[in-house]
């Protein structure tokens, strides 16, 4: 599983630390690293800008998955250097931004958008692959899944803008729709998309409220 | 009878059926609809209103057929599913039986990303087929989604639209069949403008017996300008025009005239091809020009049930 991140603007982070002038910067060596959005050449980048701006950056580090709860060791190793600081920025995932803030009272802030669960289709392209809707449809649709891979989400695709194998917002994306028709044609199902599929349960999605779970032992 | 509308009688009696299509306005005026009511009155069996097409905020589709009606003038009321869930959906067409709307196309709109708001939620919590699949459920079992009953008659004539020209090509005549199995009475088709290429559609449709099980009316858009032409061929995602049309344009001494003639032709050609029972005028802005249209291709007057 990969969280794939884009930086925010610089402009929109420096609004969000606001009058805070000591900042302290958590990378993640993880996804964020891979994104090229939150490793040590990102975050020491982050902090020459900051620097520039008249921000003092008290300390930094990369954590190796800032997503786990060794994130409480990793912080206590400088505490010193955040002690003297008056809020985190964080470059890691949002799982990470909120893992990092369980283990500190400072303020702590995001410094990347959190896009989607990808899947790597090219060094370095990603696609969204799960919606984690709590439902999943893949066995109907080949492994592909059409709730995040076509635009509008049908279930009964694909819809009159599919041409050429291509989506309608855009002529870079893939119509999921034709994907799934040609894995199945492929395997000889066709005929499993001659059944019409019927409403879905969104109440396994977000849709239902936050999601818990408790792992069975 | 199903919901007893004109749109029904005229095609359930066999008659080559006639709608055109009229967008309400950006804005709250009344007239902007009746004006184009009065203009279409005579020359069409039911007058689509759009449901905020190409994803730009208008007037929305219910009152405009409400207005359209209270001019004695017969309503098909678009719905997508971008913009609402499933209980807005069914309480929308609650409340438009409550006010004589009969009519209902079922689509499932432009992405928001085309429109006025491109920064929207999209809804998209049941497709177009589900939408086909709910109201049909209404009508005939009156019963809502979570299989609770409905009070009162359900009388809906349900339609539905395809797009012969999108890919993969085989695979709609299959989509179709799935239109129709979920509760589709009529369809109204994308524009047509290549048509050898809706002639091997409806090849396929006839073949499976689809045009027996549903009524089939293919879309026309007719061209103002050439400019028209070249932004339909090259940007409107579905639409297959041919560039043998685009040179027409471009030769011809009055865009408008010469606009007039294709869709002139490409009528009588849906006239005589297998298993269309009518057809689908949708003169964006231009709906002036529909009783001229209709009147040429012997169309007019339109039957009275």
């Amino acid at each position: 599983m990969k969280a794939i991140t884009g930086q925010k603007p610089f402009e929109e982070i420096a609004q969000l630390l606001g009058k805070c002038e000591n900042v302290y910067i958590v990378g993640c060596g993880t996804c964020a690293t891979m994104c090229h959005t939150g490793g040590k050449a990102e975050v020491l980048k982050m902090k020459e800008q900051l620097e520039s701006t008249g921000k003092k950056v008290t300390g930094w580090m990369v954590i190796p998955t800032p997503c786990d709860t060794l994130t409480e060791d990793a912080l206590k190793e400088d505490t010193e250097a955040i002690k003297a600081a008056s809020c985190l920025l964080v470059m890691a995932c949002a799982f990470g931004v909120q893992t990092v803030a369980l283990y500190t009272d400072k303020a702590v802030y995001p410094a990347l958008n959190t896009l989607f669960i990808g899947q790597e289709e090219a060094p370095g392209r990603f696609y969204e692959a799960c919606l984690q809707c709590g439902n999943c449809v893949l066995g109907l649709t080949a492994g592909i899944c059409p709730l995040v891979r076509c635009a509008k989400g049908l279930l009964n695709g694909p819809c009159g803008g599919s041409v050429g194998g291509k989506c309608e917002v855009s002529p870079e994306t893939p119509c999921a729709w034709q994907l799934i028709i040609d894995r199945l044609k492929e395997q000889g199902q066709l005929e499993k998309l001659e059944k019409i599929t019927p409403i879905r349960d969104w109440s396994t999605s977000l849709s239902g409220g936050p999601r818990r779970t408790t792992v069975k032992s | 009878m199903k919901a007893g509308s004109n749109l029904e009688k005229v095609l359930e009696s066999g008659r080559f059926a006639v709608t055109a299509e009229a967008g309400p306005p950006k804005g709250t005026s009344a007239a902007v609809v009746q004006k184009k009511a009065e203009t279409l009155r005579n020359a069409c069996d039911a007058v689509n209103i759009t449901d905020n097409q190409t994803a730009i905020v208008r007037m929305c589709s219910l009152a405009g057929c409400v207005i359209v009606k209270q001019q004695g003038v017969e309503p098909v009321m678009q719905m997508v599913v971008r913009d609402r869930n499933r209980i807005a959906i069914q309480s929308d067409v609650l409340g438009a039986i409550a006010l004589g709307i009969r009519n209902i196309l079922c689509l499932t709109g432009d992405h928001q990303k085309f429109g006025n708001h491109p920064s929207a939620r999209g809804v998209y919590d049941i497709d177009s087929i589900q939408l086909i699949q709910t109201l049909k459920r209404m009508r005939d079992e009156k019963k809502f989604i979570n299989g609770e009953d409905i009070s009162g008659e359900v009388p809906l004539f349900i339609g539905a639209a395809e797009n012969p020209f999108a890919d993969p090509f085989e695979f709609r005549v299959i989509r179709l069949a799935k239109k129709i199995e979920a509760g589709a009475d009529f369809i109204q088709t994308q524009a047509v403008y290549d048509v050898p290429k809706f002639k091997r559609w409806m090849e396929m449709v006839t073949e499976r017996g689809l045009d027996k099980k549903t009524h089939i009316l293919a879309g026309i858009i007719p061209i103002r300008a050439v400019g028209m032409a070249r932004y339909m061929r090259d940007n409107v995602p579905g639409i297959s025009l041919p560039n043998e049309l685009v040179t027409r344009m471009e030769q011809a001494t009055s865009g408008k005239e010469e606009g007039l003639k294709i869709a002139l032709e490409t009528i009588e050609q849906m006239k005589e091809i297998p298993g269309v029972h009518g057809i689908h005028i949708m003169a964006v802005g231009w709906e002036d020009i529909v009783p001229t249209l209709v009147e040429r291709v012997k169309l007019l007057p339109r039957p009275v049930l």
